[in-house]
Order: structure tokens, then sequence, then C-alpha cells
């Protein structure tokens, strides 16, 4: 592990970011130079300042304040979302590759109907039947989600379990469940774990959305998906205001990405270097 | 007479094939493989050998006829009970890197059987494994490895150690040296031909290489689109054929004699293997014989023992003079 971070600068740089993250959203209460709530009208949508590295919003809230109270519910969005897309889609997924007939048909219309759906729409749909609020939000989510991973499962689980060593191993006598997780999964596992820190970076993104369209978090709670559609509110006269939640989530997003290609890299045997 | 370790009767092995007719890969086959015997089968690529190499060990159910090990249907068994009858069968593929898993060191590949069934305890198997690896001429040093970083020959050493891991009693070997050098297909032979003395096995030995067959086989049967053609003592196949088939492979062998010294003429097959999933009516090899007549094309001719133990599959296998092979 060590020496993998050692040699991959790239997964160092993430890693650590995404560290300094969490520890920041455990930290919030205490770090936070002020209450992410505690409005001041006189200084609304002030220039960063000694007193307000980031400047103040609309409602003269500290900016900082709120991206470091945000981080907590942006990270629980994305982990959540991603959880279930991957708890409901890979399973559902290796069955469909590895037992093939009826099974196969029905899981796979299952994932036609899912993705016939525009997300967003779907999201909506069940944040309507769910309620409000930004766990049921990021639970809409995953079963948005989980569609592409049952399908990318699907795909890959068709591909290896034709493999020789599936047949060598099947000759030995391994029974069903041995040759999914002892042959199938390891050999599939790479471009799920890629699609899935994408994922990780596109619940970001789906947070921010449904936040923005008031589904998920309800103020005052900060998160930098509400930030953004709050700032948006003032594009006109205060542009500004996008800079720090939006950089936030590119950050983040990039942070999951370039971790998942690093991942990818030191998953595969035959990319290790001697 | 004991009951053969192997038998086949009949079998059919076909593969669906969108909108026309299943391809028969494997055409109603029938042989019997005895203990301690090694059985060659030999034929082109896309005359069902793999398949039919495949459907022994059971990777491939037969779709009619019956695959009897010792005398039992496999299939007949169920669940655990099948699971733990497969170490008896085992099969060597020809592409040796396939055959391992990528993500498995050496070692881990090698001990998975012995895991499967669940022997001893892991340090045991460890013991077991590493000793096998011995056996065949790896180093230990090669245990923590991973597939990719051995030769093809190496690869094909640790797939013939797993297999022997677990004490198989017949071993399929599908074109075992097909994939590797000239200079290792010996060494790999070799080693199989020890082995076969040591552990007791009885060998399928399926391959397109005639000089490897005849060499090994003590029986050889030769196949063409899914049939046997061809089926006799190892000796009389080579020196006497009865097939045109077989006169064809036999004759398109190199020989090591200049040309114009040579006495036979080498017969040369026209155009390739045709498709299994519209085979010639009759006879399917008539489209390529050169003593094709009209009967061939209405007639498919019986698979009939012409001499004791020596059997083919031609209308007019009393009639015709072959050539035998290379002086």
């Amino acid at each position: 592990m060590r020496g993998w971070l050692r040699r991959d600068l790239r997964a160092a740089v993430c890693l650590a970011y995404l560290a300094g993250l969490v520890l920041l959203a455990v930290l919030a209460p205490w770090i936070a130079p002020y209450s992410p709530t505690a409005q001041k009208g006189a200084e609304a949508l002030a220039d960063p300042s000694a007193a307000h590295w980031l400047g103040t919003d609309d409602l003269g809230r500290d900016v900082l304040s709120r991206l470091i109270f945000g981080a907590p519910a942006s990270l629980y969005a994305s982990f959540l979302a991603v959880s279930i897309a991957t708890g409901i889609g890979v399973p559902f997924g290796l069955l469909a590759g590895l037992l093939g007939g009826w099974v196969d048909r029905i899981i796979s219309r299952l994932i036609d109907t899912l993705l016939s759906f525009p997300g967003i729409v779907l999201a909506i749909g069940v944040t309507g039947a769910l309620g409000v609020g930004l766990t049921h939000g990021m639970i809409a989510c995953g079963l948005v989600f989980s569609p592409t991973l049952a399908r990318l499962a699907r795909a890959q689980t068709l591909v290896v379990k034709n493999e020789l060593y599936v047949d060598a191993a099947r000759c030995f006598g391994a029974s069903t469940g041995r040759i999914l997780l002892k042959h199938i999964l390891p050999n599939a596992v790479q471009p799920l774990i890629v699609q899935l820190t994408l994922l990780l970076a596109a619940a970001l993104l789906a947070e921010a959305s449904l936040s923005f369209l008031g589904l998920g978090v309800q103020v005052p709670q900060p998160s930098w998906g509400a930030m953004l559609a709050r700032a948006y509110t003032y594009i006109d006269i205060a542009p500004e205001q996008m800079y720090a939640p939006g950089f936030a989530i590119l950050l983040t997003a990039m942070a999951f990405n370039g971790l998942g290609e690093s991942l990818r890299d030191v998953l595969d045997p035959t990319m290790k270097r001697r | 007479m004991s009951v053969p370790l192997l038998q086949a009767e009949d079998v059919l092995v076909q593969f669906p094939a969108p909108g026309q007719a299943p391809i028969r890969a494997v055409d109603r086959v029938s042989f019997s493989v005895a203990a301690n015997e090694t059985f060659g089968v030999i034929g082109e690529s896309g005359s069902g050998k793999s398949t039919l190499g495949r459907a022994l060990v059971c990777l491939n159910r037969p779709d009619a006829g019956r695959i009897l090990h010792d005398g039992a249907d496999p299939f007949a068994l169920t669940g655990r009970a099948f699971r733990a009858h497969r170490r008896n069968y085992q099969i060597i593929f020809q592409d040796p890197n396939a055959a391992l898993n990528p993500r498995m060191t050496i070692l881990d590949s090698v001990c998975e059987p012995l895991e499967i069934l669940g022997e001893a305890t892991a340090a045991a198997r460890r013991d077991r494994a590493r000793a096998m690896m011995d056996r065949v001429g790896l180093s230990g040093s090669y245990a923590g490895r991973y597939p990719h970083e051995l030769s093809g020959g190496q690869k094909q050493r640790v797939n013939i150690a797993r297999a022997l891991t677990v004490r198989p009693k017949l071993m399929v070997c599908d074109e075992v040296v097909a994939a590797l050098d000239v200079s290792i297909q010996a060494e790999v032979l070799n080693l199989l031909a020890e082995l076969q003395g040591e552990f007791g096995l009885t060998f399928v030995f399926i391959t397109h290489d005639l000089g490897v067959v005849s060499h090994v086989s003590d029986r050889i049967a030769v196949m063409y689109l899914g049939k046997i053609v061809e089926l006799g003592p190892a000796a009389r196949v080579r020196h006497a054929p009865l097939h045109p088939y077989t006169e064809a492979l036999l004759s398109a062998e190199p020989s090591a004699l200049p040309a114009a010294m040579r006495t036979r003429e080498r017969i040369v097959l026209h155009g390739e293997i045709p498709s299994p999933a519209d085979p010639p009516s009759g006879c399917r090899f008539r489209t390529r014989c050169r003593f094709a007549e009209p009967r061939c094309a209405v007639d498919a001719p019986a698979f009939r023992e012409v001499q004791p133990g020596h059997f083919a599959a031609c209308h007019f296998v009393d009639q015709l003079t072959l050539q035998g092979p290379a002086s």
C-alpha cells in the first residue's frame, strides 16, 4: 500500500485530498469559523475578507463555514447513492450474466425499463413517492444508477464466465458460488471499480441537482449543491458566489475519478511493476 | 472384459445457430478408452475434436447419446456428488495462459483443486502443490508469481501440475503442445509420458499433428466434420490407412526425402473443411475426396469394422488402394 502510493503520485494526492475532506466533514463544528446558519444581513454578498475568507452569501452567512458544513452532506449523499446502486446493481448483474436464460431475460428487461426513464425524472418520481429529503433523494439516485452497474456487471460476467480458467475450476468440481467469488468477481471487478468512482462523482453532482431543485438538502442546512443552487439566483449581481461550491464539487469529483483510475491499474496484476 | 474407463455412446453435441438448424459439432460418435491406454484423436480445426474433448469431461453436455465414466453416466449425478466425481476426469487445454486465472498466483492456482475438494490443511495443501510443481519441473521460485510472468511452456506445466494434484484417472490433453515452441513441445510430451507411468494415467490425446499423435497413442480416431471416419490401432492407421481422409492427412506430413526420391504422390485436399452448419449430403468427406462417386452424395457410409479392431466409414473401403505414410 505504501509502496503503491509512493510510486503513484496521483493516487497519493487524490487519497490525501479525500482523507482531508472526510476529516473536515467530521471536525466541521470545531473547524468552521462561524455557524453555517448564522445570518448577518448587513454583510450580504460580501467579498472575501480577513473575517470571511470566502465572503458571505445572500443572507450574510459565512461561505467557508457553509462549505465545511456542506461536506458531510455531500459525501454522505455520494456514498449512500453509490452503495445502494452497487448493492442492487452488481448482484443482479452477476446473476443475470452467470445464469443466463429466463433469469437474464427478466433482469435485462428490468434494466432496460429503468434505463428508458431520464435519470432525473425517475429520481424526482422516487423522491415524490418516498418524500423530500437528502436520504430519500439519494436512495432515488442509487436506484437510477443501479441499472448502469447491473449492465456492466452482466457484460463482464458474460465475458469472464467463458474463460478457460472457469472451465478448469468447474472440472475440479468448484461450486457456482466459488466460481462467482474466486474467479468471476475478481476478474470482472476492474471496470466496476472505475465505474463506481465515476458514479461517486456523478452522485455528488446529482446531489447538487436535487438540492438545486429543492428535493435534496432542505434549507437552511448547507450542502454544496444547495449552495450552488442559491448562488445561481444571484448570478447577475454576484457570479463569484458560484466558485466556492463549484470548485469543491469539481475537485472532489476529480479526486474520485483519479483514485478510480489508479485503483484500476493497481488491481491489475499484469500492470504491476517488478 | 472389464468396464472401459471412458465410453462415448452415440454422442451428439450441437450448438444453437440463430436462424438455422443447430450446428452439430460432434455428430453421433462412439468409442471407448481402456485404463492406461493413450487414445489419440486427430482432425483439422473445425472437426469437433475439442468439443468432443470437453464433452468427455462434462464441460459440454451431450444433446443425445451418453458419456460413461467407469460404466456410469456422470450426468446422472447431481450437485455435490457430480462435483466430487469430476476430479477423476481432467482436461488440459490448448491455451495454457487462458486456463490460469490471471489474478491468482501460481501457487494459489495449483492449490485450488485441493481446496475445492477440502483435502488436508492449508499448509499441507501448499506442500503438496509445491511437490507437484517440483515434479513437473517448475522451480519453487515461481510459486508467488502471476501467470503473465511465466512462459507458455511453464504455464502448461502449471496446468499439468494443477490437474495432477487431484490424482485423476483420465486426462484429456486438448492440443496441449500446439501453442508451444517446437523445442518445448518435446519436453512437455516427454513429461506427460513419464507422468503416465508414474500416476497410472489414461490419456485422450487430441491434436491436429499426426506426428505427435501417432508416436504417443495406442489407438487413433480420425475425426472429420464431427464424425469419426477411421479408428484403429495407431500402427495400422498410420501404415495401412483405410479411409481416403486419413491417407490425405498422412501424405501431408513433411517427408525427410528429396522430392525426386519420394515414391508416393502428395494428395492435396482442395478447399476448406465444409461448414458444420451445412455439411455435405451422404459422405461428409465426398467434396474433397479423390475417389468420390455419385453414390457418396446419396448414402452416408456406415462406420464398420473392416479388420479386427480397425473401423472406417467409407463405401469403397475394400476396393481402394491407399498409400501409406512417407517412409
